[in-house]
């Protein structure tokens, strides 16, 4: 595979988006490792084909944003909306991550070795977001599609207004948001449990998670008004 | 002498504070227990357009043969940063409605009349159909809160971005959209169960205030590699201090949309209550350009409550370097037309708009998805009384009419451009809107709070 190396401190971040846009594509199997992000934000955003990038150090806000079939390796922490709307791929960060990681993704796979901040998975529309650590509160607000597996603990308001996303926490769950409710483990949640820690990295036992769900209360304004509005 | 001799009089002392409209309110609200939506903008008496006149040219001023003399239209959106600005024949654009407010068919139709007359079209909140990319010469994409069927390929294939941060009718609130217009297919845009009553979110998932939505907007820069302008949109409230942040952040455009601006459904209260006049916002959006020494750098925009050509030429003589307008085009389509033109005949529609419990001319009810000439609904019956050729030829006359009225009020004025008509033009009839647009009372050179009688 052939890699290539862009040192920030060097070269603008434009100059590497604009290759990753523009001349990836063409080249194959390729890896490209970006050196001295030094926090810079919108690193390697929308990717559109396979490429592998690392990133050795701390990203900035929206590291892979709108990933589509990229890999992104961040051997760092990643700062707000890491993997925001991605498509479909894969993003992992070795480190922590901010608030809202993985905001409104529809596809692939987000892994958060870390802790990850606020809004872990606000909005979630597809894919999969697995966090080793815990998640800050309102995570997954809004979440309509998509899995979430969180090894540590949540915050407050987990899952609020959720709508068809599925969530499984191993840890403690500081209170549930508007809707949200724990329901029981089936044999397919123990399946998709193992299936994602696998896919992953991570070890743990499925049976410890527990699935939180929508209640579907608020799917409709008011139920008593049959849709008369 | 008996009392019984005189007939009995029934005594109406109608109440200010509570006549019919609020009784009716209270009584309703009393009833299921739930608030009213509907669609529309303010219907509320709003110091607004009509009260301001040009200042035609006469011996003072030179004006330009009405018909036969150049007077251009071509507007140009987005130079700041981006390297394929926006080109426009006419500065009249589309306004961001959805697929699911609005059919399949009327999406198709505003593409094709915008492509016509050289403007632009503009998504809305439900992601990109089909239909309206293909239809549309220039697309502007709009980033909302919900960000239902955000796509970065269709970020791509757009011509421009509008980041969404609130409109007129309702500054502060998300978009709705009642189950009866989650189709199957709106459903499977947004990723959301058919059916349900669907809320969107009123604030963006990923950025919180000015400083983020900066990097926000560099984010979309280099996912396009620079090349797409950067629209910015704000509802009308803090104008001033709104669009400020808007240019801080980066924006090539802002957008204001002001309290008369429509809505497929949106909360009563929200409508009438919250937000200001799209007057008093264009002369803050304004200000706020001037004040930073940014006007004709960053372009603006206004929308809400855009109806005629005078319109059009008040807007830009007040400092817009476009307009957006969206209900005045649903109109021009057939809302509120007592029929609809299908298969070669007109039909009469007042027997729906009854069954809605309204009539053509009053008709606000989008939100229900029964809309009587098949503009804002997703049912396979009614969308087919709007075809898109059909559609398409009214609005494109519409437009060709607000611009041949636009040019000819330049040309009154003395202007080549229409982009020359200057605040200088114009004049108030009121005190509400000499004081809001900061122009002087006719026959005066009295602007309230600013100089003496």
């Amino acid at each position: 595979m052939e890699r290539m190396s862009f040192d920030l401190a060097q070269v603008p971040l434009r100059e590497v988006n604009t290759f990753l846009h523009k001349d990836a594509p063409s080249r194959g199997a390729l890896q490209v490792v970006v050196t001295n992000p030094d926090g810079a934000h919108n690193i390697a955003v929308g990717l559109d084909c396979p490429v592998e990038v690392e990133v050795h150090g701390h990203a900035g806000y929206y590291a892979g944003g709108m990933n589509k079939t990229g890999t992104v390796t961040i051997f760092g922490s990643a700062g707000t909306g890491v993997a925001e709307n991605m498509m479909s791929g894969r993003v992992h960060v070795k480190g922590f991550a901010s608030n809202g990681a993985g905001a409104s993704m529809h596809g692939g796979l987000l892994v958060i070795d870390g802790d990850a901040g606020l809004r872990c998975g606000i909005s979630l529309k597809g894919g999969d977001i697995v966090v080793g650590g815990s998640v800050g509160s309102f995570s997954a607000f809004m979440a309509q599609a998509g899995r979430m597996v969180i090894c540590g603990d949540a915050g407050d308001a987990l899952g609020d207004s959720l709508y068809e996303a599925v969530l499984y926490v191993k840890g403690n769950i500081k209170s549930l948001g508007a809707d949200a409710q724990i329901e029981p483990m089936s044999e397919a949640d123990y399946a998709t449990v193992s299936e994602l820690l696998a896919a992953s990295g991570m070890q743990h036992d499925p049976h410890d998670f527990k699935r939180v769900a929508s209640a579907r209360s608020l799917y409709h304004w008011n139920a008593d008004a049959d849709q008369e509005y | 002498m008996s009392s019984n001799d005189h007939p009995k009089t029934i005594a109406k002392e109608a109440s200010f504070g509570y006549d019919r409209k609020t009784i009716d309110y209270i009584r309703n609200a009393a009833a299921p227990g739930l608030y009213v939506s509907r669609g529309m903008g303010a219907k509320r008496l709003l110091p607004n357009f009509d009260d301001l006149v040009f200042l035609g040219a006469s011996l003072s001023r030179y004006p330009l043969e009405g018909y036969r003399e150049k007077c251009s239209t071509r507007t140009v959106l987005g130079t700041r940063f981006a390297t394929k600005p926006i080109e426009l024949e006419i500065p009249i654009t589309i306004a961001g409605m959805s697929f699911g407010s609005l059919s399949a068919n009327v999406k198709e139709a505003l593409g094709r009349a915008a492509s016509e007359v050289g403007t632009s079209t503009t998504t809305g909140d439900g992601g990109m159909t089909q239909e309206e990319r293909q239809s549309s010469k220039t697309l502007v994409y709009q980033c909302l809160p919900s960000r239902y069927g955000f796509n970065p390929d269709d970020v791509r294939r757009a011509d421009a971005i509008e980041v969404v941060i609130g409109q007129g009718a309702k500054p502060g609130g998300g978009g709705m959209l009642l189950g009866q217009k989650v189709s199957p297919r709106v459903a499977a845009m947004r990723t959301l169960p058919a059916g349900i009553d669907q809320r969107s979110a009123c604030r963006h998932p990923d950025w919180t205030g000015p400083d983020d939505l900066a990097i926000k907007i560099q984010e979309l820069r280099e996912l396009t590699d620079w090349e797409k302008p950067i629209y910015v949109k704000v509802g009308a409230t803090r104008t001033f201090n709104d669009v400020k942040l808007a240019v801080h952040s980066g924006a090539d455009v802002v957008v204001v949309d002001g309290m008369q601006g429509g809505t497929a459904a949106t909360q009563t209260c929200f409508i009438e209550h919250v937000g200001i006049p799209t007057l008093a916002a264009l002369r803050q959006a304004v200000d706020a350009l001037e004040d930073l020494d940014m006007k004709g750098k960053v372009q603006l925009i206004v929308s809400g409550g855009i109806r005629s050509g005078p319109d059009v030429a008040k807007a830009l003589a007040m400092g817009a370097d476009a307009v957006s307008i969206g209900q005045g085009v649903l109109i021009a389509l057939g809302c509120n037309h007592d029929s609809y033109y299908q298969g070669g005949a007109h039909h009469d529609a007042t027997a729906d708009y009854a069954a809605l419990g309204t009539a053509p001319g009053y008709c606000h009810h989008c939100h229900t998805g029964k809309c009587p000439v098949g503009i804002t609904t997703q049912d396979a019956v009614l969308e087919q009384r709007l075809t898109p050729e059909v559609g398409a030829r009214h609005l494109k006359n519409y437009l060709k009419t607000l611009n041949m009225e636009l040019t000819t009020i330049a040309r009154a004025c003395g202007k080549q451009n229409v982009h020359h008509l200057e605040r200088e033009d114009l004049v108030a009839l009121t005190l509400e809107a000499a004081a809001m647009a900061r122009v002087p009372l006719a026959g005066t050179s009295w602007i309230p709070g600013v100089s003496g009688l």
